[in-house]
């Protein structure tokens, strides 16, 4: 089985029919991901046994006829803990941890029946774009083997791309699931802050980090935010506001829709090609009747500067717990109990996260906070007074996702500046906890390109409303990767 | 050699987070974070007079709960994990060497 052309619904009925079991299909998709996944290695550890049994218990119970998930194989990025699997967040630092629990998000899934295959591949901690940043592996975009699959979630943008797995669980700090699925051709969506249980997600950014998911189209990605939502005790963070049935609007339209494009989105360092496809996206939403208007966020150039202070800051708080004491690696030789705290995390952990905790760390330190942290805590302030004005006239922001479409491998690591500058579209929704989805939305030189549909806080429902709608006028989210007669 | 950041900063700091950087790593270190906080410093131009801070953008307030011990019956998985057991409990190296800078 690959799952170009399915959806949660086409696999669903074959459940129900019997027209395969759940073990059936569980074995399907890890052989299809033993072909494929040499060229794309979007995953770093496979599941099979565990997979494999809970498979065969599912079938047992009998797959679930009103729930889409029961039986329903999927991939989890490796930053999410998972029970009794080994969870590295592509770290050497971790790279023989195994969690004695499951994230909450995680935990949701499989009690609807889930069935975690693998874990994917992402930026070391979540730190990059590119996936480049990886201690383990280098993930290809299934488009185009020569390029990135973006990142941090380019493990399980790329695993839905291909036709691995139907579904994916990402994490995105600023932009981190969102980019990938522009890149790749597919549905990611990054819900509110707070919407979804950050319990188990390994820490990067606390005030900034969420769990969201990668599929296909977008009535599949409302079923599984429908599962991971919600309050939980052990994220106090966690919002306790209504989880509404995120597909219930699907069908509603954009008829009367108001929705806003920043001109500073649409401006300089935009690739021609993303601009025409931002432009013929704000087109067809006119057509299906919505109106589209020009609109400003101001403070949108300072982005950059203030995302990159509080997430570094928040990182090289989040990152002291890694010091090789109770799990993870430990360095050999060492003096003493400093020595050891030293060597194991300089060993450990990777260049772009020694300089993001280093970054964090003088933003923090003694002399610097005000003009450093302070100062973009208060600019992230004005960041969200921006959306909030917006937000007053319109009820839905359509921007590109990313500046360009994919880019080769190799082409950005050795300059962290022109890799932060790729986050400029994306980060400004974490810097506010607004709930921002990438859709397919056209392509460049056989690319796909991604657009972005930015919601008022928890207003998903019309992110997925105006997603769904824009889907059904067009067929990009129907287009699949040729990737060299694999699948 | 540069101008918001020293390489002798670069070391405190890297000190200050228990990372080492190698002397031949320090110039590229510090010629990266250089960079980085040139862009930082843009936010200056910003007029934050009277702005109040945003450090968290959750609805929710000072969220109290009961203090209660769980067993999560989980002691060697726990153990398991960890690089060096002895009796049940995780090793560690001595704290105080008396021989012993880090360097």
């Amino acid at each position: 089985m690959n799952y170009f052309n399915q959806s949660l619904t086409s696999i669903h009925k074959q459940l129900v029919d019997k027209d395969i079991s759940a073990e059936e299909l569980t074995n399907q998709t890890l052989k299809n991901i033993k072909q494929v996944d040499g060229d794309i290695n979007a995953f770093l550890t496979l599941d099979e046994d565990g997979a494999l049994a809970q498979a065969k218990q599912l079938d047992e119970n009998g797959i679930e006829p009103d729930n889409l998930l029961s039986g329903m194989p999927v991939a989890i990025k490796d930053n999410i803990v998972t029970k009794g699997l080994k969870t590295t967040a592509a770290s050497k630092i971790l790279e023989n941890f195994t969690p004695i629990y499951d994230a909450t998000a995680a935990a949701k899934m499989k009690k609807l029946g889930t069935i975690a295959v693998g874990k994917t591949n992402m930026d070391e901690f979540a730190m990059g774009g590119s996936t480049e940043n990886s201690a383990f592996k280098i993930t290809h975009n299934p488009w185009d083997k020569t390029k990135v699959p973006g990142g941090s979630s380019g493990g399980s943008a790329a695993a839905v791309a291909a036709g691995e797995v139907i579904a994916a669980l990402g994490s995105d700090t600023g932009g981190s699931i969102r980019q990938p699925a522009s890149f790749n051709g597919v549905v990611g969506m990054k819900p509110t802050y707070g919407r979804v249980s950050r319990w188990g997600l390994i820490a990067f950014g606390s005030s900034l980090d969420q769990i969201g998911p990668i599929t296909r189209n977008v009535a599949d990605n409302a079923t599984l935010l429908n599962a991971i939502a919600g309050h939980d005790d052990h994220d106090l963070t966690s919002s306790t506001k209504e989880v509404p049935d995120f597909t219930s609007t699907l069908k509603k339209g954009v008829k009367g829709l108001r929705i806003g494009i920043p001109s500073e989105f649409m401006a300089q360092g935009l690739d021609d090609d993303v601009k025409k496809v931002v432009n013929e996206t704000a087109e067809t939403f006119k057509k299906l009747g919505a109106t589209v208007d020009e609109v400003s966020l101001p403070h949108t150039k300072y982005g950059v500067a203030a995302y990159y202070i509080i997430s570094s800051s928040e990182a090289s708080s989040n990152l002291q717990r890694f010091d090789g004491i109770r799990y993870g690696r430990r360095a050999k030789n060492v003096k003493n109990l400093d020595d050891l705290y030293i060597k194991s995390r300089s060993e450990g952990f990777g260049d772009e996260v020694k300089r993001r905790i280093m970054l964090g760390t003088f933003s923090l330190s003694a002399g610097f906070y005000d003009a450093y942290f302070k100062k973009a805590a208060q600019v992230r302030t004005l960041m969200i007074n921006d959306f909030t004005n917006v937000f007053k006239d319109f009820d839905l922001i359509l921007a590109p996702t990313a500046p360009t479409p994919a880019y080769g491998i190799g082409e950005d690591v050795s300059d962290p500046m022109t890799m932060y500058m790729n986050d400029v579209l994306t980060l400004p929704v974490n810097l506010a906890g607004l709930p921002g989805m990438s859709v397919p939305a056209g392509f460049s030189k056989g690319l796909p390109v991604g657009v972005q549909l930015i919601g008022r806080p928890y207003d998903e429902l019309t992110v997925y409303q105006a997603g769904n709608a824009f889907e059904q006028a067009t067929d990009f989210a129907k287009q699949t990767p040729k990737m060299g007669g694999n699948n | 050699m540069t101008e918001k950041i020293s390489e002798d900063q670069v070391k405190h700091v890297a000190e200050l987070a228990k990372l080492k950087i190698d002397d031949d790593q320090l110039p590229y270190f510090t010629t990266q974070l250089d960079k980085i906080i040139g862009l930082f410093e843009t936010l200056s131009e910003v007029d934050t007079d009277g702005v109040e801070p945003t450090s968290s953008v959750t609805d929710q307030v000072n969220v109290m709960r009961e203090d209660i011990a769980d067993n999560w019956h989980q002691r060697q998985a726990l153990l398991d994990n960890a690089p060096d057991t002895q009796d049940g409990y995780i090793r560690v190296p001595t704290i105080i060497d008396e021989s012993g800078s880090n360097e």
